[in-house]
């Protein structure tokens, strides 16, 4: 019983828009600045309210990938879950900047069978069933649904969470947009936000700018003070945000998009998601 | 013979007024004290490209934690450039310095005009701190002094 409420619990963090009431998920890396071919990240991972303190749920290593400067997927190494948090190496053994994070994505919704409801997704697979508890009804994924279904609500659901360390001299590759979903190109390289500074980033929904978006920045280091710093920014008609650093230290970003352009089959609507975590170096 | 030659060489490209710039390092009574790393370099006061006049790090510690692991605590150098230079560069990169005062010579191809010398130092186990001198070329006296981690940088010709 109580591994079922944990594994609820997790499921429903994984989803991958969650509403505004859901704990954050980030991924917090010991550095994004290194020099040298022979530097490692350490990066922790977690969903948690307060930021970077993880005290609620760890999160998932199977869907975390790295990638090399020139866009080549590098290797994740030492991964570890602990009770409130993941944590895993990445070895930056070429000059430029890495991409690390998660790309989810998956349908959720209902349907009916002879006026009975059914559930499917997310992507976690059914809720375990205990050998008491009566049988859900559930299908995994939208190819389940049989035939004779009506009343189909489904939503698409796509989110990123990405972190940019680079070591040496930055480069631009790991921002070339997928065209495909909520992205980040930034007009300010993550390697040079500075205190102070104004840094500008475009928002793109399937490689066109996302207007009128609205991120949320927040600095980490909650628990010590009483505000918790929250930014609020909208992008410009041009899908540009600018955010200027009230002080250094790390920061997390995250925007929300829905629209009914999901691009799966059967889904009338999608959620998209973006989140990352940005280190503001002092002047 | 090399050397000699090697001399001949400096002495023909210094022209008689060549600048430099005495960078003081204080001693600092601390119970663990470790040499600070240091970051000349000279950026043209309208804005432009940063050039390096010397870099201090230890430069023969190599393995698994080679000295320039720590290049980029000197964070404003390397940004505005450090960070895509080649190391160890000749006639940059050098050694870590002593508690003392040590006079580097500038570049004396630098066009007449005004720059801004930046002097940044960040210690292990200890501070950062950046200084910045005005500096006038042709070179005119000039000086600023650091407060924890720099002394006096004095620019003289």
């Amino acid at each position: 019983m109580r591994i079922k409420t944990l594994l609820l619990t997790a499921a429903a963090l994984m989803t991958a828009t969650a509403p505004a009431t859901a704990h954050r998920q980030w991924l917090l890396p010991s550095a994004t600045i290194f020099s040298g071919t022979d530097a490692w990240v350490t990066v922790d991972g977690a969903a948690s309210n307060d930021l970077f303190f993880p005290d609620h749920q760890p999160m998932r290593l199977d869907t975390v990938k790295a990638w090399a400067p020139d866009g080549t997927e590098a290797t994740i190494q030492n991964g570890a879950t602990g009770r409130h948090r993941s944590t895993f190496d990445v070895k930056l053994d070429r000059e430029g900047t890495w991409k690390i994070g998660t790309a989810q994505s998956g349908v959720s919704g209902t349907f009916k069978v002879d006026g009975v409801e059914w559930r499917v997704g997310g992507r976690r697979g059914p809720p375990p069933v205990g050998a008491n508890a009566p049988q859900p009804n559930f299908v995994a994924s939208v190819d389940e649904i049989p035939a004779n279904a009506t009343d189909l609500k489904l939503t698409e659901s796509a989110s990123r969470n990405e972190i940019y360390v680079t070591t040496g001299a930055p480069t631009d590759t790991v921002f070339q947009p997928t065209n495909k979903g909520l992205e980040m190109v930034p007009l300010t390289h993550p390697s040079e936000l500075v205190a102070g500074e104004a840094a500008r980033f475009r928002f793109l929904v399937d490689g066109k700018p996302a207007t009128n978006l609205k991120l949320s920045v927040l600095p980490g280091g909650k628990r010590y003070r009483d505000d918790d710093g929250l930014m609020e920014i909208t992008t410009g008609a041009d899908g540009v945000a600018q955010v200027t650093w009230p002080q250094a230290g790390m920061f997390w970003l995250n925007t929300s998009y829905s629209d009914d352009k999901p691009s799966v089959a059967r889904a009338t609507a999608r959620r998209l998601s973006y989140t990352t975590t940005l280190e503001v170096m002092a002047p | 013979m090399k050397k000699t030659s090697l001399l001949i060489a400096g002495l023909a490209a210094t022209p008689a007024s060549a600048a430099s710039v005495s960078v003081t390092i204080p001693r600092l009574n601390v119970a663990e004290y470790h040499r600070p790393y240091v970051a000349i370099w000279v950026e043209p006061a309208t804005g432009g490209t940063a050039r390096t006049v010397a870099v201090w790090y230890d430069v023969k510690k190599g393995g698994n934690e080679p000295g320039t692991k720590w290049l980029h605590d000197l964070r404003s150098w390397w940004r505005k450039g450090g960070r895509s230079l080649k190391l160890p560069a000749d006639g940059v990169s050098g050694a870590t310095r002593a508690p003392g005062t040590h006079k580097v010579a500038l570049p004396a191809d630098l066009k007449p005009g005004q720059y801004t010398l930046y002097v940044e130092a960040a210690r292990e186990t200890g501070g950062r701190e950046i200084v910045s001198v005005p500096l006038t070329v042709p070179a005119k006296a000039a000086s600023a002094a650091g407060k924890s981690e720099l002394g006096a940088i004095t620019i003289s010709r």
